[in-house]
C-alpha cells in the first residue's frame, strides 16, 4: 500500500525522510543495524457479573520503539510521543550501545509482502456499544439457564486493534493491521449447601466481534463454563504419581508449547542454556510426533501477517517425526547463529525488545482412532481442559495444570478428578507418545504466553495423544 | 499542585461539565532505566519514560472507564468524552460509587518510598553492579559455566490521583534491583537459579559479590537431582516459596472473591481457620517497603489490618466497592492500573514471624522436603486445592541430603493452614508479599 496510505502517515504525517532520519540518528554511533517500531493500540471491553454489565472501558496508547544492535548488543529506547524531536531523543539513548563511527542507513524503502490472514468485514470500532452489551448479556443467561446449580456468571467481551509500523535500517518497510477479539466466561456452580466448584471458557483470536454472531457463539463458551463447573461438583481426589495420561484435543497441546516450544527458542540455544541446545538432528519424541509452530494460519490468536521485526510469518517444523529439525528465530539470534529469521520476533508493546517467541504450535494428526486410544489404557487419566503452564528451559522440566480430568479404568472414561498439575521433562517426555488420533484440534483462542515480563497472544493445538508416561500431582497417594 | 494533579483534578472537572455526577482520575508515570550482561559483556540497554491516565465516571449508579497515552489536553477531552459516552450501555449497579468522603485521606508521614540517589546513578555504575554479580556468580564455583545473564533496573515513577470528592494526591516511588541468573553444568546435568535484591532506596540493595554468590551457590546445589517416589511428607518451604502461598491465600481473602462466593474462607470471619502460631498482617504504612503508599487507589488512607490472628480469622481486605456489598468497611486496599472499577490488592501482606531459626526446623524432621522452587503453583482459591510443581532438597534425618526435581506437591490450602506447624525466624522483605519458612506436616509429593 505505500508509506503514504499508511496509518502513520495519515495520521501523523510520517513520511520516508523522516524514517530516515530516525534511523540514521540511530546509528550514529556504529550500530550495525536498526529498526522502528511505531504501534497505536486501541482497545474496548466490557464484563457482566452478577447479572449486571458492572463495566465498560475504552483506551488507546501510542508510541515508538526504537532499536540498534551491534554484535550481541542491543540498544532500546521508546517515546509515547510522536514528535520528531522525542523520537530522535529515543534514537539517540538507543546508538549508545554501539560506540564507532556512524553507520551509513540504506535510503529508499522497500516494502515487506505479508499475508492477509485477518480481513476484517468491519472494523472494531464500527461496531455499536449495545452489540457488545448484547454478547455478555446472552452470555450470561446462557451459562444460568444450563443448569440451576449455576449461581455466579461473570461474562466478558474484549477486543483491540493495533496498527503497526517498521521500518529497518536495512531498508524494509512492513504494515500491518491487527485485530483480536476475546470472549471469556467463569462460571461457579453448587449443590445445595455444598461448597462452589469453578468452570472457565473462553475464545476468539484475529476476528472481531462478527465473529461471535456468526462462528463461536456467546451461548457456545457460556455452556462450556458451566459444563465444565458441573462436572467438577462430582470430582473425586486426583491421583498421584506416574501414569498412563491420555490428553484431548485441543487446548491440552499446551504440552508442546511448555515441554518443547519454549526449548526451540532461538535465544536460549544460542546460549546454550536450554536443555535442547545442539540437539538438532536428534531423536527428541517419538517417531509418531510432528510438532509445527506456524504463525501464518488465518484469523488465529498467535497468527501475525509479519512478526513484530516485520518478517513475514511462517509455517516452521520444530519436530519431524520424533527429530528436532530446527529454533524459532528472532533476527538478533538469526544473525548470531548464521541462519534465517523464521518470523519469530515478537514483543509485547512498543515498549519491549523483540525475542524469539512461538505462535500457534500444534502437533500434527495421527492415524489412531481416538476412543481407540482410550480403550488401550487399563489404568490412567484422561485430561481436557487445561489451565496454565510453565518451564525450566535449562533442567528442561516443565507442568501443565490440568483443570478437567476423568480417571480411565479398563478402557474406560469414568469419574471427574479435581485439578491437578502434570510434571515432566521436555527432552523426554514426547519420547512415551505412544498414539496419536486422527482429530487434532485447534484451541480455542485464549491462550496468552510470558517470557521474560512479556505477554503475548498464541494458539497451541493437538490431537488425542496417549503419553505411556507423565507424573500426575494429585494429592491420592 | 503539580502539573500532572492540575491535569488529573481538569479532567475530573470536565466529567462533571460533561454530565458525569462523580469521577475519578489517576496518572502514571515513570522513567526505566534496564542494563543486562551476560558471560562478562553488556548484552542490552534500555532507557525510556511513558505516561498513561485514566479516568472513571460515574452517573448515578453507573460507570464508564477509559484510557489514554495522550495527556495533551485533545488526548484528555477525548479520554472524557470515551468514558462518557459508555455511561449509556452500562447498568445500574446498587453499590457502585466512590469512597465515603470520611474515609478520604493519605498517611501524613514519610514512607520513604523515593530515594533521589536512584535518579542521581550513573548508567556505568549501574551496568558495573550486574557486572560484578555475573562475576562473583562465574567465579563461585567451576560448574558455573554458563550464565542467562546479571541484570541492573531501576525505575522512577509518579501517581496521581484526585476525584470529585474533593481528593487530590500524588506520591513518588522509586526502586531499584539486581538479578543474576547463572547455570551451573555437571555430568550432563544442567541447572540454573536465580538470585535477586531489590529495595526503594539505593542503600538497600545487597551487594553485587552477595547476589552473585547466592545465586550460584544455588544453581550448583540442583544439578544431579533425584526424583523421590511418591509418598506423604512434612514440607518446610523456604521465604522464597513460602510467599507464593501468601499470594494465594490473598485471594482467598480478598473482598472481591468473597462477595462472589468464589472463596473457602466465606462467612469465616472470627472462626479458628489457622493454626495457632499463625499470625497475617497488611500494612501498607511500613516505610521504604514495595507495598506502602500514603493512600489506596481510590483515595482511601492506608492502613495497618490484622487479616489473621494466632489462627483466628479476623479481617479480609476490601476496597470500598467489596466493603459496601458485605456491609463491612473498606481495609483501604483498593488496587487498579490506570482506570476501570477498582479490584483489591495487598499493601505489604505478611505472615508474623515465629522464633525458631530455619537450620532448626530443618533440623527436626526426620523424612521430608525443603522446596525452593515451585513452578506453575496453581490454587483454586474457591476449593483451596494446591497443586505445584516443585524443586528442592530432600531432609534425610535433619539434613539437607541432596536435590530433587520433577515432582509435585498437592494438598488443599484449607488443610495446609491448619497444618502449619513451625514459623521461621527469617522473615524479610523483597516485594510487597513476605514470609518466614513454613513447616506444613503433610503434603502429597507425587514422584515415580
Amino acid at each position: 500500500m505505500g508509506l503514504s496510505q499508511s496509518f502513520f502517515a495519515e495520521r501523523f504525517g510520517i513520511t520516508e525522510h523522516d524514517l530516515e532520519r530516525y534511523l540514521s540518528e540511530a546509528l550514529s554511533a556504529g550500530g550495525e543495524y536498526a529498526d522502528l517500531y511505531f504501534e497505536y493500540l486501541s482497545t474496548s471491553s466490557i464484563s457482566m457479573d452478577e447479572g449486571i454489565v458492572k463495566s465498560a472501558t475504552e483506551g488507546v496508547t501510542l508510541g515508538v520503539g526504537v532499536r540498534v544492535i551491534v554484535g550481541e548488543r542491543t540498544g532500546y529506547a521508546y517515546s509515547d510521543d510522536l514528535s520528531p524531536e522525542k523520537i530522535l531523543k529515543a534514537a539517540k539513548v538507543a546508538a549508545c550501545i554501539a560506540r564507532g563511527p556512524a553507520s551509513v542507513v540504506k535510503s529508499g524503502f522497500e516494502e515487506a509482502q505479508g499475508h492477509n490472514l485477518y480481513p476484517m468485514l468491519r472494523a472494531p470500532h464500527e461496531a455499536g456499544l449495545l452489540e457488545r452489551v448484547d454478547l455478555v448479556k446472552r452470555a450470561d443467561k446462557s451459562a444460568r439457564d444450563y443448569d440451576s446449580r449455576v449461581f455466579q456468571v461473570q461474562a466478558s467481551y474484549a477486543d483491540s486493534l493495533r496498527h503497526v509500523l517498521v521500518a529497518t535500517s536495512e531498508g524494509r518497510l512492513s504494515f500491518d493491521r491487527q485485530p483480536m477479539a476475546r470472549m471469556g466466561i467463569n462460571v461457579l456452580a453448587r449443590e445445595s449447601g455444598g461448597p462452589p466448584q469453578t468452570g472457565h471458557s473462553g475464545g476468539g483470536g484475529r476476528v472481531t466481534l462478527d465473529f461471535f454472531l456468526n462462528e463461536k457463539t456467546p451461548e457456545h463458551f457460556a455452556r462450556e463454563a458451566a459444563r465444565q463447573a458441573i462436572v467438577q461438583l462430582g470430582a473425586v481426589e486426583a491421583p498421584a504419581g506416574e501414569m498412563t495420561v491420555v490428553l484431548g484435543p485441543g487446548w491440552p497441546g499446551i504440552l508442546l508449547h511448555e515441554a518443547v516450544g519454549h526449548g526451540l527458542e532461538a535465544d536460549f540455544n544460542r546460549k546454550g542454556t536450554s536443555a535442547f541446545s545442539g540437539r538438532v538432528g536428534q531423536q527428541v519424541a517419538s517417531p509418531l510426533c510432528t510438532v509445527i509452530d506456524d504463525g501464518a494460519i488465518g484469523s488465529r490468536r498467535g497468527s501475525l501477517n509479519v512478526d513484530d521485526e516485520g518478517v513475514p510469518t511462517q509455517q516452521n517444523i520444530l519436530i519431524e517425526n520424533g527429530i528436532l529439525r530446527g529454533y524459532l528465530q528472532d533476527k538478533l539470534s538469526s544473525r548470531l547463529m548464521r541462519s534465517q529469521s523464521t518470523g519469530s520476533g515478537r514483543r509485547e508493546s512498543y515498549q519491549h525488545i523483540p525475542m524469539p517467541r512461538m505462535t500457534n504450535t500444534y502437533m500434527l494428526a495421527g492415524e489412531s482412532d481416538p476412543e481407540e486410544i482410550v480403550r488401550s489404557v487399563p489404568k490412567g487419566l484422561y485430561c481436557t481442559t487445561f489451565g496454565g503452564g510453565q518451564v525450566d528451559i535449562t533442567s528442561g522440566n516443565f507442568v501443565f495444570a490440568a483443570s478437567e480430568s476423568y480417571l480411565i479404568e479398563n478402557g474406560r472414561i469414568t469419574r471427574p478428578v479435581r485439578g491437578a498439575t502434570l510434571i515432566g521433562n521436555g527432552p523426554e517426555a514426547l519420547k512415551y507418545v505412544s498414539m496419536v488420533g486422527s482429530d487434532l484440534l485447534l484451541d480455542e483462542g485464549i491462550g496468552v504466553c510470558g517470557k521474560e515480563g512479556q505477554h503475548v497472544p498464541v494458539g497451541v493445538g493437538v490431537p488425542t495423544v496417549k503419553l505411556d508416561k507423565i507424573t500426575v500431582g494429585g494429592t491420592a497417594a | 499542585m503539580t502539573d500532572l494533579e492540575k491535569i488529573a483534578s481538569g479532567a475530573v472537572r470536565q466529567a462533571l461539565d460533561g454530565g458525569a455526577s462523580d469521577a475519578e482520575c489517576t496518572i502514571s508515570e515513570g522513567e526505566e532505566f534496564s542494563a543486562g550482561v551476560r558471560m562478562r559483556e553488556i548484552e542490552t540497554l534500555k532507557e525510556a519514560g511513558s505516561r498513561a491516565a485514566g479516568i472513571r465516571v460515574l452517573s448515578g449508579k453507573r460507570t464508564g472507564s477509559s484510557y489514554t497515552s495522550d495527556l495533551s489536553p485533545e488526548g484528555i477531552s477525548q479520554m472524557v468524552r470515551a468514558a462518557l459516552e459508555l455511561l449509556t450501555i452500562t447498568s445500574e449497579d446498587p453499590e457502585a460509587g466512590l469512597p465515603d468522603p470520611k474515609d478520604l485521606g493519605q498517611v501524613s508521614t514519610d514512607l520513604r518510598l523515593y530515594d533521589d540517589a536512584i535518579a542521581r546513578m550513573e548508567p556505568d555504575w549501574k551496568i558495573a553492579q550486574a557486572k560484578c554479580a555475573e562475576d562473583a556468580a562465574l567465579n563461585t564455583d567451576p560448574r558455573i559455566e554458563n550464565s542467562e545473564g546479571a541484570s541492573f533496573d531501576s525505575y522512577l515513577g509518579n501517581r496521581v490521583f484526585a476525584n470529585s470528592r474533593g481528593f487530590t494526591g500524588s506520591y513518588r516511588t522509586s526502586s531499584c534491583s539486581l538479578a543474576v541468573s547463572p547455570v551451573a553444568k555437571q555430568n550432563g546435568s544442567m541447572e540454573r537459579d536465580y538470585w535477586y535484591s531489590s529495595a526503594r532506596a539505593a542503600s538497600g540493595l545487597e551487594t553485587p559479590e552477595y547476589v552473585g554468590r547466592q545465586a550460584a551457590e544455588r544453581a550448583v546445589r540442583r544439578l544431579n537431582p533425584r526424583k523421590v517416589a511418591t509418598q506423604k511428607a512434612p514440607i518446610v518451604f523456604e521465604p522464597r516459596t513460602a510467599r507464593s502461598l501468601l499470594d494465594d491465600l490473598f485471594g482467598a481473602v480478598s473482598g472481591s472473591a468473597i462477595y462472589r462466593h468464589a472463596s473457602f474462607l466465606v462467612d469465616k470471619l472470627g472462626e479458628r481457620i489457622a493454626s495457632e502460631n499463625l499470625t497475617i498482617v497488611d500494612d501498607a504504612t511500613i516505610p521504604g517497603l514495595f507495598g506502602s503508599s500514603p493512600f489506596d487507589d481510590e483515595g482511601v488512607q492506608t492502613r495497618r489490618t490484622v487479616v489473621i490472628e494466632r489462627g483466628v480469622l479476623r479481617s479480609y481486605l476490601l476496597n470500598t466497592y467489596s466493603a459496601r456489598k458485605l456491609g463491612l468497611k473498606t481495609t483501604g486496599n483498593a488496587s487498579r492500573g490506570i482506570t476501570g472499577n477498582a479490584g483489591v490488592g495487598p499493601g505489604n501482606l505478611f505472615i508474623e514471624a515465629g522464633s525458631t531459626p530455619p537450620e532448626k526446623i530443618i533440623a527436626g524432621i526426620r523424612n521430608g522436603l525443603f522446596v525452593t522452587t515451585l513452578i506453575g503453583a496453581t490454587a483454586n482459591t474457591v476449593t483451596g486445592d494446591f497443586s505445584s510443581g516443585a524443586a528442592g532438597l530432600w531432609i534425610e534425618n535433619g539434613e539437607l541430603a541432596y536435590p530433587v526435581s520433577e515432582i509435585t506437591i498437592a494438598g488443599n490450602l484449607m488443610q495446609m493452614l491448619m497444618d502449619l506447624e513451625q514459623i521461621g525466624s527469617d522473615l524479610e522483605f523483597r516485594g510487597s508479599i513476605a514470609s518466614p519458612t513454613l513447616l506444613i506436616r503433610e503434603m502429597t509429593v507425587s514422584g515415580h
